[in-house]
């Protein structure tokens, strides 16, 4: 009896699962906190901002009449004599890679209900994100007083440059800065026992869908922006 | 846990005060009430606006207060009150607010705080944008489609502060809507009560439902066009604005690109031509097969063409930008795009027909209103296939033909229908029944005098009339009749806005001295007539949700004790 099934087998009854969970009555998506449904609707929305942001850019950096600067260059950091081209932008993306992975495990300690290494790890990834923003200060803060990169103006050539990395960085940055708070609100009530009385850990769990949302979203600027 | 949401009585935050309970009220009813007569209110400064541009374009030069800077403020602010602060805030925050959780059966919105907060947004965007009328320099004159550079550039009525708080308030009533729209979708997918399918709700909740998705992702490109055009106008950036001569000097900005700008604005304005048309589909449906006591015809198609019609109005936005420039290829694309919502369209209109088609037809208001809808529905979207050709538009862009269009297809269709839903659910919501004679007095007025206004425009579109503009003065390719046209089109429209005034008189009076409503004067088979109480409390239904058995349009079926059956009842197998 043990045969292999084949893929066409599995896929049909997964499909036909779909298709029930979408025709039944109640709820589409099944045994799932409206938060939590909420929260993915919200983040396509989001989705959505950024593309237009990103698109936008693209078009401006096709369509720009003076030259684009060499990012390479621009976000290049002097460390002991030495030229290394994007190596706060490597920072910057490792620690924000990492918060994903502390916030991925504060979320599966928060369905066991360990409150104590939830909370750790929720304010580490809030940490993480806290190193993230600190280190955009000081990259914006180069490029303003060094460089002399104004939203109007960018001696290196077009300045739309400026114009979209003000922009777009701006806006993730201030995602970055909701998503700090927000993790310390629920933290504070993990830490404080909210969610045992409530029986639901559900909002580490949609707290950590944002947060894993902005990170997505700083890989394509990462990649756009950056490296292109 | 995760647990079935409707039953839960726990999210309900019952007001204790006669301040949460009409005022900061998480009730979906409330919040609904409050979103309508906002948007009313702000409607009705549009619509004082576009009496005043007809008084203009009539007599020109007989108000000598109307400025060509005034007469330009007025179409951009009656333009964009009318689509985005009127009709979209009113069908969904207003109707979506009201009918979701009654017609699905839930007792409120997953989130009402966030509901909540959704109204007191829009409020906010309003008083923004009505800060305009009083800033240095007046609102935009830029056009409802604020197309820089001109919108932000000298010699446009209200380039100094009216664009900033235009665009402001946009962008504050992006962030409404989506505090809203995302507990419309929410609500619909994971709090229906038990037995109600997604293919056993009313049209009216799929319409709105699907509105709501479509505004979630066309409003992030207004929001973005609105945060750019901002900087550029703010902070001197570059976005859209190229190199240009203005006022004799060069402009110190360069390399932006307006066609940017047109690209994101349609991105979101098209789709919100259907946000606002989709619910009106849905709740005209729904009003023709009540009132003509017999099921929708086509159910399943027709919630197929409202998701289809959704899905391709993202693929459609560069008609209109037919003449703007870009690269003309993309005519053929988004021509062809354009031609095939025909066909969804048509279904939806050939399904209202057959459910009229031997039905037993009661001609109250609100049908007359619904079929009203579908004359002039058929009318915008025929000259609608003439602007969806490129060779066809590019003569009769930017005359009164695409005002007659746009304003029989998206402008008079929504409203009629919206007066047609006012008039259907006026006994739930208030408890009280409204005058008939003055009802159908207001319905005649209206009907025929929307064709008195809008069927000569048409003609002089295709006389080549620009749209637009301060006043013909005496141009060789207008004929006389243009100016006689004009006149009358300006009568018929005093005419018909003096006429609103029989509908808000009716309303009011009603709500004080009307008879007492039956719960359910129409026999509706869905659920929101089936509320326990009349107007429905807070809570919607009592002790226990409601249990459904089966849609929301068995009317006139042969062998039933009523000639309806509300979704409540068990289906005769089970019961046997």
């Amino acid at each position: 009896m043990a045969q292999a099934v084949p893929d066409r087998e599995v896929i049909a009854p997964t499909l036909r699962e779909i298709a029930s969970d979408w025709s039944a009555d109640q709820e589409v998506f099944r045994h799932t906190h409206w938060g939590k449904a909420m929260m993915w609707i919200f983040l396509l929305s989001d989705t959505f901002i950024f593309s237009c942001f990103l698109t936008g850019y693209m078009t401006m950096r096709a369509s720009a009449v003076l030259p684009w600067p060499n990012t390479a260059e621009v976000f290049a950091l002097n460390i002991g004599g030495q030229e290394l081209p994007l190596v706060l932008i490597a920072i910057m993306t490792f620690a924000l890679i990492s918060s994903s992975g502390t916030m991925a495990m504060a979320v599966n300690f928060g369905y066991q209900r360990d409150r104590r290494k939830t909370t750790a790890l929720m304010l580490i990834t809030a940490l993480f994100g806290l190193v993230f923003l600190g280190m955009q200060a000081f990259e914006w803060s180069k490029l303003i007083f060094e460089e002399g990169v104004r939203p109007w103006y960018n001696p290196m050539g077009a300045p739309q440059f400026g114009a979209t990395f003000f922009m777009i960085t701006g806006f993730h940055g201030l995602h970055v800065t909701c998503g700090v708070i927000l993790l310390l609100i629920i933290a504070s009530k993990v830490a404080r026992g909210h969610y045992d009385k409530a029986g639901d850990y559900s909002a580490v769990e949609i707290a950590g869908l944002y947060w894993h949302f902005v990170d997505l979203v700083w890989v394509f600027i990462f990649a756009f922006f950056y490296l292109w | 846990m995760a647990t079935t949401l409707a039953d839960d009585l726990r999210p309900l935050h019952h007001p204790h005060s006669w301040v949460t309970k009409y005022v900061w009220s998480q009730d979906h009813k409330v919040i609904a009430i409050q979103y309508s007569c906002t948007a009313i209110g702000i409607g009705l400064v549009a619509l004082v606006l576009s009496a005043l541009m007809r008084l203009q374009l009539g007599f020109p030069g007989a108000f000598p207060a109307i400025q060509p800077d005034n007469y330009l403020q007025f179409v951009s602010m009656h333009g964009m009150i009318m689509v985005v602060y009127l009709l979209t805030a009113l069908l969904l925050g207003g109707f979506g607010n009201y009918l979701i959780p009654l017609m699905i059966g839930a007792r409120d919105m997953v989130f009402p705080f966030v509901n909540m907060l959704s109204f007191w947004f829009y409020l906010l965007s309003v008083i923004v944008l009505v800060a305009g009328f009083f800033v240095p320099g007046g609102p935009t004159g830029a056009g409802w489609t604020l197309y820089p550079p001109q919108a932000i550039s000298e010699g446009t009525p209200g380039h100094q502060w009216g664009i900033v708080t235009m665009l402001v308030s946009l962008a504050i009533f992006v962030a409404a809507f989506t505090m809203g729209g995302l507990n419309y979708v929410t609500t619909v997918l994971q709090a229906r009560t038990r037995g109600m399918t997604l293919m056993r709700m009313p049209l009216s909740v799929w319409g709105i439902f699907t509105a709501s998705v479509m505004g979630l992702l066309a409003f992030p490109a207004l929001f973005v066009a609105a945060i750019m055009m901002l900087f550029d106008h703010l902070a001197g950036t570059s976005f859209f604005m190229p190199t240009m001569q203005s006022m004799g000097a060069i402009t110190p900005t360069q390399g932006g690109s307006p066609l940017l700008f047109q690209h994101l604005f349609w991105f979101f304005g098209h789709p919100e031509v259907y946000i606002v048309a989709l619910p009106a589909f849905g709740i005209v449906s729904d009003l023709i097969s009540v009132h003509a006591r017999r099921n929708i015809f086509g159910y399943r198609m027709m919630v197929w063409a409202i998701v289809i019609i959704g899905a391709l109005s993202f693929l459609v936005w560069a008609h209109h930008m037919y003449v703007s420039g870009m690269n003309p290829y993309f005519g053929f694309f988004f021509a062809t795009s354009t031609l095939i919502i025909a066909i969804p369209t048509a279904i939806k209109v050939y399904n209202w027909l057959l459910t009229l088609w031997r039905g037993d037809i009661h001609l109250r208001v609100p049908m007359l209103f619904a079929i009203a809808f579908i004359f002039t529905f058929i009318h915008g979207g025929l000259s609608g296939l003439f602007l969806g050709n490129v060779s066809v538009d590019v003569p009769l862009s930017d005359t009164f033909f695409v005002v007659a269009h746009f304003h029989m297809v998206m402008g008079v269709s929504p409203v009629l229908v919206i007066f047609g839903a006012i008039y259907h659910w006026y006994p739930k919501i208030f408890g009280r029944m409204w005058n008939e004679t003055l009802g159908k007095l207001h319905f005649w007025i209206t009907f025929l005098g929307v064709y008195a206004i809008f069927l000569p425009m048409h003609y002089l579109g295709i006389l080549g009339v620009p749209r637009r503009y301060y006043a013909l003065g005496e141009t060789a390719f207008i004929p006389q009749s243009v100016h006689l046209a004009n006149a009358w089109i300006s009568i018929a429209a005093l005419v018909v806005f003096c006429a609103q005034g029989l509908f808000f008189f009716n309303m009011i009076w009603s709500l004080f001295r009307g008879p007492r409503a039956d719960p359910n004067p129409w026999g509706a088979a869905s659920l929101e007539w089936l509320t326990p109480d009349t107007p429905p409390a807070h809570g919607n239904w009592g002790p226990h949700l409601p249990v459904v058995y089966r849609w929301a349009y068995d009317y006139s079926v042969p062998g039933a004790a009523r000639d309806f059956i509300p979704q409540t009842e068990p289906q005769v197998e089970q019961r046997a």
